[in-house]
């Protein structure tokens, strides 16, 4: 009855329902962080801008981003990953994101920044609509627990365009 | 006795297939767990990491970790997608996808000529996280002398137990 096959089960049992328990609760204690974080981007110089030769825009564009996430951090985020992509809509599509760059912040020491860069993934549309085309930079975030569920969250900024020529 | 020992056996048998195929009700995804097999996603997921996956109608967005499959490939691929082209009228879409530890694209990935990932292609997203749990099936798949000897003590176990 009391032999160590069963001590050892009942212990091991219990140890792993107390660590579930405890991994249940650092991810709903997310749920209870004040997440106000903020960002401005502009558009600095359309580096490139050009119809490729089977027919699709391409734009190579360099973006300032200044941002502050620090709000995301809580003790359960191992880290957030944030990008930014054009959102903009054609005739033919009713949507189209196309990230235009991305980083990893590991801590919450490198959550606040600024930084000047040239777009790291090819800018390239689905037909040729992008000259004059308004469209919206979206930061995202998504915010990687040390355990339990994952949240994601973005924040919309419009009024961007591209020139009405190639150049 | 034998007879008992069978019951036993069968009952902790269907008892793990009920469990399983509940989660494939709750979620929607025909494999709700995954164990991540690569360092493709580091530092975020890493090899022997368990996600679970929720697959709903929602449409699918850029910045989602997408699970999913490429014809002529067996092993389900863990990534996030950096593109999306929705169509207007159809609905249908267009996915580029990219692991956060590598340098480029998947399009390498993909099967031979293949530009995007359709609706089809894709298992569930990820929506939760559990770390180093997934060992325990990495291990039983490289090594599976460690699998029959864990399956053979569990039986012996039962056996040999009087009550």
């Amino acid at each position: 009855m009391h032999s160590f096959g069963y001590r050892a089960n009942a212990l091991l049992t219990f140890a792993v329902t107390a660590l579930a328990f405890i991994c249940a609760i650092a991810s709903f204690s997310d749920k209870f962080s004040n997440q106000n974080p903020s960002v401005e981007i502009q558009i600095l110089n359309i580096n490139r801008f050009k119809k490729q030769s089977h027919g699709n825009d391409e734009v190579s564009l360099t973006l300032d981003i200044a941002a502050d996430l620090e709000s995301l951090f809580t003790w359960n985020t191992k880290q957030v990953f944030v990008f930014v992509a054009a959102e903009y809509e054609t005739p033919k599509n009713s949507l189209n994101q196309v990230s235009l760059w991305d980083a990893i912040i590991p801590a919450k020491e490198h959550a606040k920044f600024r930084i000047q860069v040239s777009n790291k993934y090819r800018f390239i549309d689905q037909g040729h609509n992008l000259r004059g085309k308004d469209f919206n930079l979206t930061l995202h975030w998504h915010v990687m627990p040390k355990t339990g569920k994952m949240f994601a969250d973005k924040i919309v900024m419009s009024g961007y365009s591209l020139p009405d020529a190639y150049r | 006795m034998v007879l008992l020992l069978c019951c036993l056996v069968g009952m902790i048998v269907t008892s793990a297939l009920i469990i399983w195929k509940a989660l494939m009700c709750v979620t929607g995804s025909e494999s709700p767990v995954v164990v991540v097999l690569s360092g493709s996603m580091e530092p975020g997921f890493k090899r022997g990491d368990i996600l679970f996956l929720h697959m709903s109608k929602d449409p699918i967005r850029a910045g989602e970790i997408v699970v999913f499959n490429v014809d002529g490939r067996d092993i389900p691929i863990v990534h996030r997608v950096i593109k999306v082209h929705e169509r207007e009228n159809t609905g249908e879409v267009d996915v580029l996808t990219k692991g956060d530890n590598n340098y480029g694209d998947d399009r390498l990935l993909y099967a031979e000529g293949q530009l995007w990932l359709h609706r089809h292609h894709i298992m569930g997203r990820a929506v939760g996280f559990l770390p180093y749990v997934g060992w325990v099936t990495i291990i039983m798949t490289e090594k599976p002398i460690i699998k029959y000897i864990l399956i053979g003590a569990l039986g012996l176990l039962v056996i040999t137990s009087k009550d």
